[in-house]
Protein backbone atom coordinates (compact mmCIF):
# COMPACT_ATOMS: atom_id res chain seq x y z
CA UNK A 1 0.00 0.00 0.00
CA UNK A 2 2.09 3.15 -0.91
CA UNK A 3 0.65 6.19 0.46
CA UNK A 4 0.59 8.19 -2.09
CA UNK A 5 -1.69 5.80 -3.83
CA UNK A 6 -4.79 6.95 -1.90
CA UNK A 7 -6.24 9.81 -3.43
CA UNK A 8 -9.76 10.14 -1.81
CA UNK A 9 -13.33 11.22 -3.16
CA UNK A 10 -14.52 12.44 -0.34
CA UNK A 11 -12.29 14.75 2.02
CA UNK A 12 -14.02 15.79 5.28
CA UNK A 13 -12.15 18.05 8.35
CA UNK A 14 -13.93 18.31 11.17
CA UNK A 15 -13.72 20.38 14.51
CA UNK A 16 -12.70 17.56 17.82
CA UNK A 17 -16.08 17.90 19.04
CA UNK A 18 -18.54 14.93 19.88
CA UNK A 19 -21.43 15.66 17.77
CA UNK A 20 -19.30 15.66 14.63
CA UNK A 21 -18.95 11.96 14.99
CA UNK A 22 -22.49 11.69 13.74
CA UNK A 23 -21.91 14.04 10.85
CA UNK A 24 -19.01 12.25 9.97
CA UNK A 25 -20.84 9.03 9.75
CA UNK A 26 -23.67 10.41 7.90
CA UNK A 27 -21.61 12.15 5.62
CA UNK A 28 -19.64 8.88 4.53
CA UNK A 29 -22.56 6.72 4.30
CA UNK A 30 -24.19 9.16 2.33
CA UNK A 31 -20.73 8.81 -0.39
CA UNK A 32 -21.37 4.97 -0.08
CA UNK A 33 -25.00 5.16 -1.04
CA UNK A 34 -24.22 7.38 -3.73
CA UNK A 35 -21.87 4.71 -5.21
CA UNK A 36 -24.83 1.98 -4.64
CA UNK A 37 -23.09 0.26 -1.59
CA UNK A 38 -25.19 -2.27 -0.03
CA UNK A 39 -27.18 -1.49 2.84
CA UNK A 40 -25.94 -3.58 5.51
CA UNK A 41 -22.11 -2.86 4.18
CA UNK A 42 -22.64 0.85 4.66
CA UNK A 43 -23.71 0.49 7.97
CA UNK A 44 -20.93 -1.85 8.65
CA UNK A 45 -18.40 0.68 7.27
CA UNK A 46 -20.57 3.24 9.17
CA UNK A 47 -19.88 1.48 12.34
CA UNK A 48 -16.38 1.39 11.99
CA UNK A 49 -16.35 5.08 10.96
CA UNK A 50 -17.93 6.15 13.96
CA UNK A 51 -15.65 4.17 16.17
CA UNK A 52 -12.19 5.59 14.39
CA UNK A 53 -13.91 9.22 14.56
CA UNK A 54 -14.81 8.93 18.37
CA UNK A 55 -11.46 7.62 18.83
CA UNK A 56 -9.75 10.33 16.85
CA UNK A 57 -11.74 13.43 18.88
CA UNK A 58 -11.32 11.33 22.53
CA UNK A 59 -7.99 9.86 22.32
CA UNK A 60 -6.54 11.21 20.02
CA UNK A 61 -7.19 15.27 19.77
CA UNK A 62 -8.88 15.33 22.70
CA UNK A 63 -12.92 16.51 23.28
CA UNK A 64 -12.89 20.37 22.81
CA UNK A 65 -9.40 20.89 21.27
CA UNK A 66 -8.69 23.24 18.30
CA UNK A 67 -6.99 20.21 16.65
CA UNK A 68 -8.66 18.98 14.01
CA UNK A 69 -9.89 15.38 12.48
CA UNK A 70 -9.44 14.66 8.84
CA UNK A 71 -11.40 11.60 6.91
CA UNK A 72 -10.58 10.11 3.65
CA UNK A 73 -13.19 7.78 1.96
CA UNK A 74 -11.41 6.43 -1.56
CA UNK A 75 -12.00 2.92 -3.73
CA UNK A 76 -9.46 0.79 -5.04
CA UNK A 77 -11.37 -1.29 -7.32
CA UNK A 78 -14.44 -2.51 -4.86
CA UNK A 79 -12.19 -2.34 -1.65
CA UNK A 80 -13.28 0.94 0.15
CA UNK A 81 -10.77 2.99 1.99
CA UNK A 82 -11.39 5.12 4.91
CA UNK A 83 -8.72 7.31 6.55
CA UNK A 84 -9.04 9.25 9.65
CA UNK A 85 -6.12 11.28 11.12
CA UNK A 86 -5.72 13.39 14.31
CA UNK A 87 -2.67 15.07 15.66
CA UNK A 88 -2.68 12.69 18.77
CA UNK A 89 0.63 11.51 20.17
CA UNK A 90 -0.09 7.56 19.09
CA UNK A 91 -0.36 4.39 20.95
CA UNK A 92 0.64 0.82 21.20
CA UNK A 93 -2.87 -1.34 19.65
CA UNK A 94 -1.08 -4.47 20.71
CA UNK A 95 -1.03 -3.26 24.33
CA UNK A 96 -4.68 -2.60 24.59
CA UNK A 97 -7.03 -5.20 26.55
CA UNK A 98 -9.10 -7.22 25.10
CA UNK A 99 -12.20 -5.86 26.33
CA UNK A 100 -13.74 -9.80 25.34
CA UNK A 101 -11.49 -11.60 28.26
CA UNK A 102 -13.60 -12.22 31.21
CA UNK A 103 -11.63 -9.96 33.79
CA UNK A 104 -12.11 -6.42 30.94
CA UNK A 105 -15.59 -7.44 30.00
CA UNK A 106 -16.96 -4.81 32.66
CA UNK A 107 -14.55 -2.35 31.89
CA UNK A 108 -17.08 0.62 30.19
CA UNK A 109 -14.45 1.25 27.65
CA UNK A 110 -12.40 -0.01 25.28
CA UNK A 111 -14.34 -1.54 22.43
CA UNK A 112 -13.77 0.80 19.40
CA UNK A 113 -11.08 -1.03 17.94
CA UNK A 114 -12.60 -4.25 18.48
CA UNK A 115 -15.66 -2.99 16.74
CA UNK A 116 -13.89 -1.69 13.53
CA UNK A 117 -12.05 -4.98 13.60
CA UNK A 118 -15.09 -6.82 13.16
CA UNK A 119 -16.71 -4.61 10.78
CA UNK A 120 -13.95 -3.74 8.67
CA UNK A 121 -11.30 -6.40 6.90
CA UNK A 122 -8.50 -4.71 8.09
CA UNK A 123 -7.74 -1.67 9.89
CA UNK A 124 -3.82 0.05 10.83
CA UNK A 125 -2.54 2.85 12.51
CA UNK A 126 0.43 4.66 11.58
CA UNK A 127 2.31 7.18 13.69
CA UNK A 128 4.21 10.36 12.69
CA UNK A 129 6.34 11.95 14.99
CA UNK A 130 4.86 15.68 13.09
CA UNK A 131 1.78 14.96 11.83
CA UNK A 132 -0.03 12.28 14.29
CA UNK A 133 -1.96 9.59 14.19
CA UNK A 134 -3.26 7.39 10.69
CA UNK A 135 -5.75 5.18 11.23
CA UNK A 136 -6.79 2.90 7.92
CA UNK A 137 -9.88 1.05 7.36
CA UNK A 138 -10.10 -1.53 4.72
CA UNK A 139 -12.88 -3.30 3.36
CA UNK A 140 -13.42 -5.19 0.04
CA UNK A 141 -17.39 -4.84 -0.79
CA UNK A 142 -19.28 -8.23 -1.83
CA UNK A 143 -20.35 -6.08 -4.87
CA UNK A 144 -17.91 -4.41 -7.26
CA UNK A 145 -18.37 -0.65 -6.80
CA UNK A 146 -20.58 1.49 -9.37
CA UNK A 147 -17.39 2.89 -11.41
CA UNK A 148 -15.08 0.86 -9.23
CA UNK A 149 -12.29 1.05 -11.11
CA UNK A 150 -8.57 1.95 -10.20
CA UNK A 151 -8.91 5.04 -8.86
CA UNK A 152 -5.59 6.20 -10.52
CA UNK A 153 -6.95 5.48 -14.09
CA UNK A 154 -10.46 7.48 -12.91
CA UNK A 155 -8.10 10.84 -12.15
CA UNK A 156 -6.90 11.46 -15.81
CA UNK B 1 -33.89 13.09 25.03
CA UNK B 2 -35.08 11.74 28.26
CA UNK B 3 -35.67 8.13 28.38
CA UNK B 4 -39.48 7.28 29.20
CA UNK B 5 -39.96 5.01 32.59
CA UNK B 6 -42.57 3.09 33.56
CA UNK B 7 -43.50 0.35 36.74
CA UNK B 8 -44.68 -3.16 36.16
CA UNK B 9 -45.27 -5.67 39.22
CA UNK B 10 -42.31 -3.90 40.96
CA UNK B 11 -40.02 -3.70 37.54
CA UNK B 12 -38.50 -0.83 36.13
CA UNK B 13 -38.96 -0.56 32.44
CA UNK B 14 -36.81 1.67 30.71
CA UNK B 15 -37.45 2.07 26.63
CA UNK B 16 -35.33 4.31 25.29
CA UNK B 17 -35.53 4.63 21.60
CA UNK B 18 -33.26 6.17 18.28
CA UNK B 19 -29.57 6.10 18.70
CA UNK B 20 -27.66 4.85 21.84
CA UNK B 21 -24.40 6.54 20.70
CA UNK B 22 -21.77 9.19 21.75
CA UNK B 23 -23.36 12.38 22.65
CA UNK B 24 -26.65 11.25 21.90
CA UNK B 25 -28.13 8.50 23.51
CA UNK B 26 -25.37 7.64 26.08
CA UNK B 27 -25.79 10.12 28.49
CA UNK B 28 -29.93 10.03 28.62
CA UNK B 29 -29.33 5.82 29.65
CA UNK B 30 -27.17 7.03 31.90
CA UNK B 31 -29.37 9.39 33.50
CA UNK B 32 -32.15 7.06 33.48
CA UNK B 33 -30.62 4.43 34.49
CA UNK B 34 -29.29 6.64 38.08
CA UNK B 35 -32.57 8.03 38.45
CA UNK B 36 -34.24 4.55 38.70
CA UNK B 37 -31.19 3.43 41.14
CA UNK B 38 -31.55 6.70 43.01
CA UNK B 39 -35.56 6.18 43.46
CA UNK B 40 -34.83 3.13 45.14
CA UNK B 41 -35.30 0.80 42.00
CA UNK B 42 -33.77 -2.54 42.36
CA UNK B 43 -35.14 -4.31 39.45
CA UNK B 44 -34.31 -2.63 36.25
CA UNK B 45 -35.37 -3.98 33.35
CA UNK B 46 -33.86 -1.42 29.58
CA UNK B 47 -36.42 -2.32 26.62
CA UNK B 48 -34.34 -2.00 23.82
CA UNK B 49 -36.91 -2.99 21.09
CA UNK B 50 -36.81 0.70 19.29
CA UNK B 51 -33.06 1.02 19.52
CA UNK B 52 -31.91 1.35 15.90
CA UNK B 53 -28.23 2.24 16.58
CA UNK B 54 -25.88 0.84 19.45
CA UNK B 55 -22.07 2.06 19.30
CA UNK B 56 -19.18 1.85 21.92
CA UNK B 57 -20.23 4.17 23.81
CA UNK B 58 -23.73 3.11 24.05
CA UNK B 59 -22.55 -0.39 25.31
CA UNK B 60 -20.48 1.20 27.58
CA UNK B 61 -23.04 2.95 28.89
CA UNK B 62 -24.92 -0.92 29.36
CA UNK B 63 -22.10 -2.12 31.64
CA UNK B 64 -21.73 0.97 33.60
CA UNK B 65 -25.85 0.86 34.04
CA UNK B 66 -25.22 -2.99 34.92
CA UNK B 67 -22.79 -2.55 37.15
CA UNK B 68 -24.29 0.43 38.77
CA UNK B 69 -27.38 -1.81 39.60
CA UNK B 70 -25.96 -4.58 40.70
CA UNK B 71 -23.40 -2.82 42.90
CA UNK B 72 -26.41 -1.93 45.02
CA UNK B 73 -28.00 -5.10 45.41
CA UNK B 74 -30.24 -5.03 42.32
CA UNK B 75 -30.56 -6.69 39.37
CA UNK B 76 -30.39 -5.27 35.71
CA UNK B 77 -31.85 -7.06 32.25
CA UNK B 78 -32.43 -6.27 28.94
CA UNK B 79 -35.22 -6.68 26.59
CA UNK B 80 -36.05 -7.15 23.24
CA UNK B 81 -32.63 -6.94 21.56
CA UNK B 82 -32.75 -5.48 17.68
CA UNK B 83 -30.45 -7.89 15.96
CA UNK B 84 -27.77 -5.15 15.41
CA UNK B 85 -27.61 -4.75 19.15
CA UNK B 86 -27.28 -8.60 19.33
CA UNK B 87 -24.48 -8.41 16.78
CA UNK B 88 -22.74 -5.96 18.75
CA UNK B 89 -23.14 -7.36 22.04
CA UNK B 90 -22.09 -11.02 20.87
CA UNK B 91 -19.15 -9.10 19.45
CA UNK B 92 -18.05 -8.09 22.74
CA UNK B 93 -19.19 -10.96 24.75
CA UNK B 94 -21.07 -9.22 26.86
CA UNK B 95 -23.84 -12.01 25.98
CA UNK B 96 -22.21 -13.44 28.75
CA UNK B 97 -23.15 -10.55 31.18
CA UNK B 98 -26.58 -9.44 30.46
CA UNK B 99 -29.81 -11.36 31.52
CA UNK B 100 -31.62 -10.80 27.89
CA UNK B 101 -35.25 -11.51 27.55
CA UNK B 102 -37.63 -11.79 24.65
CA UNK B 103 -41.02 -10.74 26.44
CA UNK B 104 -41.52 -8.30 28.90
CA UNK B 105 -43.50 -11.08 30.85
CA UNK B 106 -41.31 -13.41 30.53
CA UNK B 107 -38.74 -11.05 31.99
CA UNK B 108 -40.84 -9.52 34.65
CA UNK B 109 -41.16 -12.96 35.83
CA UNK B 110 -37.38 -14.07 35.67
CA UNK B 111 -37.11 -11.08 38.44
CA UNK B 112 -39.27 -13.71 40.84
CA UNK B 113 -40.94 -11.43 44.20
Amino acid sequence: MAQSSFQPRVHLEIESRLENVELAQLALQEALAELEVADDECYAIGAAVREAVANAIRHGNGVGSDKPVMIDLGVMGSEVIIRVSDRGPGFDPERLPDPRERENRLRPGGRGILIMREFMDRIEYSFFSRRGTELTLRKVLGVPLRGGIPQQEEKR
Amino acid sequence: MKIPARHSSGVTILEPKGKITIGVGDVALREAVHEAVDAGATKILINLGEVTTIDSSGIGELVAAYTTVTNRGGNLKLLNLPPKVQDILQITQLVTVFDVLDTEEEAIASFGD
